[in-house]
């Protein structure tokens, strides 16, 4: 291929995936400068061709492509989504969930990719995994409820501690913190041997049995390792490396994690990508999450129409949902409502407090007897007069 | 260990506009700025890029249709809930 012709692709307006595929076709092949021109021009003119056309109502299509095969989809699906025993909400459920932007998924999950020297070896990958898994203090050593001097007895086993590499001056420091500041249980003291690795809570009430037993519970579940948020992580090797799959979702706190790598690293739940990745994260997200969901059930939608839902939902900086009143937010013509339901009441409001009718919708267009905003209807001509002469 | 938002795969790259690209922008498509998508000034992609509201931010998507496709947003204060 000329030099002069991939100039021209370049500047051809065409998308870039069709430049490419085209340089690709050309790459190899010699053609003369004439079979150039007609292959160029003809691959604009198709492609001007699948263009949508101004004033489509694309939005009643892209409905009408995820409605119809949703229909077909089971309707409750909870799956073992190929991962060992992490359960996540697929299906209709989960499609719900996405398009109604809800602030946590039911169940949250994250695919924590591992940095190059920790995904190669399993023991590392499950460093990292204690690292982000919550584990409670009773999986640290033996609890036991002292009656006779009403206090609760921890002993730390050092072996476990060093196994899950972390130093028993953490927990004994972490655990009476965590108590007082996660679960707000203030009315007890704490009596540290370190060297012992020896902790000891005393209610402040040493009368009630009722209190040792309930602090007996707040020590047995303080979360001493880990991020509170992730209830259990898998290791799994995929592809040559060591991917973590967790149930609970923070990627906050799983950023800061040591051995992370925070680019490939993902959750589902979309409300949390908008906050710490940003607004165009979470576009990508719900394209991403939609189309997985469906595909996974074995519904092609194209994409277009998903990105489109995205788009829509992602418009205004935050996620926004689209339930069945259309994108929340959005202003409903006064004539539309009326003629849903009580007509007569709806105008009488609406005209007590002013409302303006835009008439920018179907319904109150075809209400008021007027083209509606769609395509044909959508244009209007404007005509220069002849002048005498022309 | 710090981590870049915009390094993530699922972050597109973003950039703020210049005066003279945003007239170019607007008179091509004939828009007016309010009639561009918004993204609030706290946004975890427009503080790395260090955007002031009233900036308008050049996104640049790798698209599954069209392979890579530009997008623009007006940078507006998150409105107090």
């Amino acid at each position: 291929m000329k030099e002069s012709m991939e100039k021209r692709i370049a500047g051809a307006e065409l998308p870039e995936k069709t430049r490419n595929e085209l340089r690709k076709y050309l790459g190899d092949r010699s053609v003369t400068e004439a079979q150039f021109k007609r292959i160029l021009d003809r691959v604009v003119r198709e492609y001007q061709n699948t263009r949508i056309e101004a004033c489509e109502a694309v939005g009643i299509v892209a409905a009408q492509s995820i409605g119809e095969p949703g229909t077909q989809m089971t309707m409750r699906t909870f799956h073992y989504a190929g991962v060992a025993e992490i359960n996540v909400t697929l299906g209709l459920p989960r499609l719900i969930e996405i398009m109604d932007a809800r602030k946590a998924p039911s169940t949250p999950t994250m695919t924590i990719h591992l940095k190059p020297e920790y995904a190669q070896d399993r023991d590392r990958a499950r460093e990292v995994s204690w690292q982000i898994e919550a584990a409670p203090l009773h999986e640290f050593g033996d609890i036991t409820i002292d009656m006779e001097n009403m206090q609760v007895v921890v002993q730390l086993n050092t072996a476990v501690c060093d196994k899950r590499k972390i130093g028993v001056e953490t927990i004994v420091e972490n655990a009476p913190k965590k108590i007082r500041e996660r679960r707000h249980y203030r009315d007890f003291e704490c009596e540290v041997h370190a060297d012992r690795a020896l902790l000891l809570f005393i209610p402040k009430d040493r009368e009630s049995y009722q209190n040792l037993f309930q602090l007996a519970e707040h020590v047995r579940n303080v979360i001493v390792q880990g991020i509170d948020d992730i209830e259990r992580v898998v290791v799994r090797k995929e592809e040559g490396e060591y991917i973590l799959y967790t149930e609970g979702s923070n990627l906050k706190d799983v950023f800061e994690v040591e051995g992370v790598e925070t680019a490939r690293t993902r959750s589902n739940n979309i409300s949390e990508i908008a906050d710490v990745l940003g607004i165009e994260a979470a576009r990508n997200s719900i394209i991403d999450e939609a189309l997985s969901t469906l595909g996974e059930q074995g519904i092609l939608v194209d994409v277009r129409h998903l990105m489109l839902v995205a788009d829509m939902m992602c418009m205004d900086g935050e996620v926004k949902q689209i339930g069945r009143h259309g994108i929340a937010g959005e202003k409903e013509s006064v004539l539309s409502r009326a003629a849903f339901e009580v007509t007569v009441n709806h105008l009488l409001d609406a005209a007590v407090a002013n409302e303006v009718d835009e008439l920018n919708g179907v319904t109150e267009n075809i209400i008021v007897g007027q083209p509606i905003q769609l395509g044909t209807g959508d244009v209007k001509l404007i005509a220069k007069p002849l002048k005498s002469g022309d | 260990m710090t981590f870049h938002v915009l390094d993530h795969i699922m972050v597109p790259e973003h950039r703020i506009m210049t005066e003279e690209e945003i007239g170019t922008l607007l008179s091509t498509y004939h828009l007016s700025l309010d009639q561009l998508p918004k993204i609030f000034h706290d946004d975890p992609a427009v503080k790395t890029v260090k955007a002031k509201p009233g900036n308008v931010i050049g996104i640049i998507r790798s698209s599954q249709t069209a392979g890579r496709a530009e997008s623009f947003r007006l940078v507006v204060k998150r409105p107090k809930k």
